[in-house]
């Protein structure tokens, strides 16, 4: 029972008024922490903790210091909306997140509708991974700007590589079921039929969202189909347990995934053997070969002792930059208002813009497999000694594609 | 569990100065309730008050299953989430067709909703009572969250559905966007649903839910039936199960699959089984301490959830009564005035208690820091500690061995005064 | 067509296997003493971590025995000092302890491995395919495994059923008083109880830690299934055990292997009436809901036949 007094006593602050600095730029980094999400959520809090280090470095954002302040919301969207309330009681204006589709739906709408009656108080809400179509379609709002590259940007990245793969002939597409999935699936379909007609969809599967112990009766059907290519939205264990029972069964079929280079997965795909036979779609690789993008990854391996994740988050934070100094203020809205039609040259070389219709950013998005690396690729992940290889580079002009948006504007 | 259960049922025949005090405890309640937001009025404060109101009458509820009729259920959260989306559905059909029902009304949609499910369900579940009610909730609670991934009409897929509680009519000039209007309305559910709550403890129906819960075969003899009994429990308690889940719903604008989930329903069993099921007050003393430990414990520790397992197990040891059963049992010895005679040994026994319990938190620190990253710093209770030094370790090694060493001396004296108190208190006949 | 049915079945009863060689000691524990233990999958994710560790440092084959003796003892220990305590309180309690173990356990092994999946490999004597059918390969390890879980079915019946041990065992859950006048020490008899069931899931670790995914919340993603089957199948009832999990493996895979949904038999609903619950339901397939159907039948069986498809008793 004591330690239960000393935790009380430990978190009695909670309570108490917030105390903080006008010369901090905060941002409320709103991920796991703690439970099954928390290794995602640490490297995310340690990759922006080091691109808030490298600001600092240079004199901040118009002098000021930037912060990064933790908060664990247990991937549960309810628990996301009481630590954003957290953050805006300690006077943050910047809140970013990143793990879950459901998280980032509830945030949205908490942000817009905290902006609507609080009006002088504005947030902003920054999101670097959460890919649902909706957050920047019918769902979209003023406060939210993704970096990440929504799931139909990326299909729209790959599909525009396949057009020009003309060994892909029977596709197989298998996802979770619940939104992201269905919507890697619906886009599939939608601009495989459009770009591709002579592709046969030979199966569209659907499973529930980690739940699944035992993948080879799937395994059974992707093969009784004849697929030579499946695309597949999947994540963590999904993924992981998919491409295991494949190579467990001996199927041979190229993968084309949206996560496989997630947490876990190279290992799995170094246990399963697949080398160059899983494909990733992301907006930036370690091999790409562009001297500043290696130099950045070499230092951030060092240091942060991981893989850079999430070239998204460098552009995020940079641009952020970018934008407060363009409206010489650190006023949420004049930085909104900043941001919106943006050019911006990413990590990994090329020009990006945050699109004002829908605020996505648009970005070059590499092909990538992953397998033994070559003599001029210099990065491995998780010490497998397997690496990314770019198989093509897809041009932001190519992965433009329409939105419903109706934005409402202050 | 069963049998350390004597509810605080004496008071019926105690006398009229009870009645004053009895009163006295519910006015308290009812003014802390209105003052409490005047004292800590920060944004966090109240959300943090906002969701413990909700969790105390979502834990209350539970108790009628668990604590009264004797029901274990895996799957409570599942009306609760009923009632959140009730809720949410009700709110966007009053803001789409312009029905004139202003918001405190819509947690009884949540309640309707709790209650239509249990209604439906019930019956079958509650068939038989122990192992294979725990499973048939479980297999409820399992099957329900995973069907509210597939209904995507009716409950939005995994981003739920959200709602404007300002949409609807406003009354009293409120318009109900402001947290502390929020804090106001589930104050007033709060104090409600615990009122009813408590008259149904009173009910005859309250005491044969006791009855089946202690001797199901007895209830039968004298004419009950133990299954209506327990149907009729199960259908009160999602009842107000869904109440709390509207609230729940009006306070965060969203409903989605993580009200119905496992996650949820065990938070509750903790809040419940901590606070002790076996007095009314404990699912609020429960509720209150875990929602309070669960916003703010993930904030000082990362691995909050292994506090949490232990402090569990700890009351299931050694307090199967939760805290309320610790509180109640000095009742006696105040009683007969002998409660003076224990407090010196708990005083000397809190020394060597708070040493090892130190250690423990030392110990789970070092290591779950040591793990994040070799050698680096952390500090505890403003004291910095560096888990790369074998300092560090040591101390943790000495606390917990110390201060378990010694506080089992102390936990011995503490029971032999108590054994002395309780002897005086039995002699004068405030103890059985 | 045949070639579906035929790799269905198998996958199926493989996969079966595994459940029941994950459910074994859950329903031991539960026929000798009559606690629920929530723990179980925790103690499986304690040999599947066990066995990751100690195959790096020993080797695969000595992990196989020691991992799971590790874990016996902790399940021992758990029994002489927690269990044995609560007991007085009630079978409730006991859950409740269990459950909070859980919870520990799964922090205790994430703050030591972390969360990330580990390189738990197959064995390279054992990492080859067995036999192919219709050109899809059956790795050695899967047949290995269902080697073990037949073994274990086996062993554990004759223990039962044909030993003196096995009958002091169910005589000191019926009779404990009794028993122990007879001299035997009944508290032991649990301990060891406990530790054998303890064990088996441990063993159940070692052996599906390769094949699975071995990480942190492992066990609280086949927790509630294991759940399923000893209910399912009757609660300590180790042939019923056997069945439930074999009926549960084929179900899920010829779930999984049929794309039927209402709309695919009946038709697709008139597209003029808009998204409803209706829709949802038409347009959803087998294959879609095929891990929830555990669930369904769990609930179907209790409401039909509280005991269980075996059972003897029913609480």
């Amino acid at each position: 029972m004591n330690k239960l007094i000393i935790a009380v006593a430990a978190m009695l602050p909670m309570l108490g008024s917030p105390v903080w600095a006008q010369d901090t730029v905060k941002i409320g980094y709103i991920d796991p922490l703690s439970g099954g999400g928390a290794s995602v959520g640490e490297g995310g809090l340690k990759t922006f903790q080091y691109l808030a280090d490298e600001l600092n470095a240079k004199g901040g954002i118009l002098g000021q210091k930037v912060e990064i302040v933790p908060l664990d919301n247990k991937v549960n969207p309810q628990e996301s909306l009481v630590q954003a309330q957290k953050a805006i009681d300690a006077g943050i204006h910047y809140i970013t997140q990143g793990n879950g589709s459901s998280v980032a739906a509830a945030l949205e709408d908490f942000v817009t509708k905290h902006n609507t009656r609080n009006p002088g108080k504005e947030v902003l809400y920054f999101n670097y991974a959460a890919v649902d179509p909706a957050l920047t379609n019918e769902k979209c709002s003023y406060w939210h700007f993704r970096w990440d590259a929504g799931s139909d940007v990326k299909m729209e990245a790959l599909t525009n590589y396949m057009k020009n793969t003309p060994s892909i002939k029977k596709v197989y597409l298998i996802n979770q079921d619940y939104s992201f999935g269905q919507s890697v699936r619906t886009d599939a379909r939608k601009m495989l039929a459009a770009k591709r007609p002579d592709i046969q969809i030979v199966g569209d599967e659907l499973h529930p969202l980690l739940k699944v112990t035992d993948f080879s009766p799937y395994i059974a059907k992707i093969k009784a189909s004849g697929a030579d290519s499946v695309v597949t939205g999947n994540w963590g264990q999904d993924i992981a347990l998919l491409l295991k029972a494949a190579a467990d069964a001996g199927l041979k079929v190229n993968w084309y995934t949206y996560y496989a280079g997630g947490a876990g997965g190279p290992t799995a795909i170094k246990q399963a053997n697949l080398d160059h036979q899983v494909f990733q779609i992301t907006e930036g690789i370690p091999n790409a070969g562009f001297k500043p993008a290696i130099d950045f990854e070499k230092d951030f391996r060092a240091k942060v002792n991981m893989s850079l994740w999430y070239p998204r988050a460098v552009n995020e934070m940079r641009m952020f930059k970018a934008a407060a100094e363009k409206a010489k203020s650190v006023d949420p809205v004049k930085v909104a208002a900043a941001l919106e039609d943006m050019k911006f040259e990413v990590l990994d070389g090329g020009e990006g813009f945050m699109r004002k219709d829908d605020h996505q950013f648009f970005q070059p998005i590499y092909i990538s497999s992953f397998g033994s690396l070559k003599a001029d690729e210099p990065f491995d992940e998780e010490k497998t000694g397997w690496g990314w290889h770019m198989v093509a580079k897809v041009d932001t002009a190519q992965t433009i594609v329409p939105t419903t948006c109706k934005m409402k504007r202050p | 569990m069963t049998d350390t259960a004597t509810p605080a049922t004496n008071i019926p025949t105690a006398p009229r100065g009870n009645n004053l005090r009895f009163y006295g405890m519910w006015a308290i309640g009812a003014i802390a309730l209105v003052v409490l937001p005047l004292i800590f009025s920060s944004g966090g404060a109240l959300t943090s008050f906002s969701l413990i109101g909700i969790s105390i009458i979502f834990a209350l509820s539970y108790n009628i299953l668990l604590g009264q009729t004797g029901l274990l259920s895996f799957g409570h959260a599942v009306q609760y989430g009923l009632g959140g989306f009730m809720a949410v559905h009700l709110m966007n059909a009053i803001a789409a067709h312009g029905w004139f029902i202003p918001l405190p009304l819509a947690p009884l949609a949540g309640g309707v909703g709790g209650l239509a499910f249990a209604i439906v369900i019930g019956w079958v579940m509650t068939k038989r009572a122990g192992t294979v009610f725990a499973m048939i909730s479980l297999g409820i609670g399992e099957l329900v969250a995973s069907s509210s991934l597939i209904l995507r009409s009716v409950f939005g897929g995994e981003s739920g559905i959200t709602t404007d509680r300002t949409a609807l009519p406003h009354i009293f000039g409120w318009s109900f966007g402001p947290q502390i209007q929020i804090y106001y309305l589930i104050a007033f559910w709060l104090m409600i649903s615990t009122i009813a709550m408590y008259a149904l403890t009173r009910t005859p129906l309250g005491r044969v839910c006791n009855a089946v819960r202690d001797n199901p075969e007895r209830v039968e003899f004298i004419g009950y039936d133990p299954h209506v009994v327990r149907y009729i429990a199960f259908c009160l308690s999602g009842f107000f199960a869904g109440i709390a889940g509207g609230l729940a719903a009006i306070n965060f604008e969203i409903a989605n699959s993580a009200y119905l989930g496992a996650a949820q329903s065990g938070l509750v069993l903790f809040a419940t089984f901590i606070g002790g099921t076996a007095y009314f007050v404990g699912p609020i003393l429960g509720a209150i301490l875990v929602t309070y430990l669960q916003l703010g414990l993930t904030s000082v520790t990362s691995v909050w959830q292994l506090y949490f397992g232990i402090i569990f197990i700890a009351i299931v040891m050694f307090a199967p009564g939760g805290i309320a059963g610790i509180v109640m049992m000095h009742r006696p010895l105040i009683r007969a005035g002998t409660l003076g005679t224990v407090i010196p040994a708990y005083l000397v026994s809190l020394v060597p208690t708070l040493v090892l319990a130190l250690g423990v938190i030392l110990a789970i620190e070092t290591v779950a820091h040591y793990a994040e990253s070799q050698g680096s710093a952390f500090s505890l209770f403003g004291i910095p500690f560096d888990t790369g030094s074998p300092l560090t370790w040591a101390a943790a090694v000495v606390l917990i061995v110390v201060g378990f060493l010694v506080a089992r001396i102390t936990w011995r004296r503490v029971a032999e005064a108590w054994d002395r108190a309780t002897t005086v208190a039995r002699e004068r006949g405030y103890l059985a | 067509m045949l070639e579906l049915i035929v790799i269905s079945t198998l996958n199926g009863i493989l996969f079966g296997m595994l459940l029941f060689l994950l459910s074994s000691g859950l329903t031991v524990i539960f026929s000798m003493m009559g606690v629920l233990n929530f723990a179980h999958a925790s103690f499986y994710m304690l040999g599947a971590f066990f066995g990751y560790q100690l195959s790096r440092w020993i080797g695969f084959w000595p992990a196989l025995v020691i991992a799971p003796l590790l874990v016996g003892m902790i399940g021992m220990a758990v029994e002489r000092y927690g269990l044995r305590n609560t007991h007085k309180h009630g079978h409730v309690a006991e859950l409740l302890l269990t459950f909070g173990l859980a919870f520990a356990i799964e922090e205790i092994v994430a703050m030591i491995w972390g969360r990330s999946p580990m390189d738990y490999r197959v064995p390279a004597a054992l990492d080859f395919p067995a036999f192919s059918v219709f050109s899809t390969n059956y790795p050695a390890y899967k047949i290995f495994m269902l080697a073990v879980s037949a073994l274990v079915f086996v062993v554990l019946l004759i223990v039962l059923k044909r030993t003196r041990v096995g009958l002091v065992v169910q005589a000191a859950l019926t009779h404990p008083t009794m028993v122990a006048h007879l001299g035997h020490n009944v508290g032991r008899v649990f301990m060891l109880v406990f530790g054998v069931g303890s064990a088996l899931a441990g063993l159940a670790g070692v052996i599906a830690g390769p094949s699975l995914v071995t990480q942190s919340d492992m066990a609280a993603l086949l927790g509630p299934i294991l759940f399923v089957v000893i209910v399912f199948g009757g609660l300590g009832s180790l042939p019923g055990a056997f069945i439930a999990s074999l009926i549960i493996g084929l179900v899920q895979t010829f779930a999984v292997a049929l794309n039927g949904s209402l709309a695919s038999m009946f038709g697709p609903l008139d597209p003029g009436m808009g998204p409803s619950v209706l829709t949802d339901i038409w347009n959803v397939t087998i294959a879609q809901i095929a891990p929830i159907l555990p669930y369904l039948l769990l609930v179907l069986v209790l409401i039909v036949r509280p005991m269980g498809l075996m059972g003897t008793r029913e609480t």
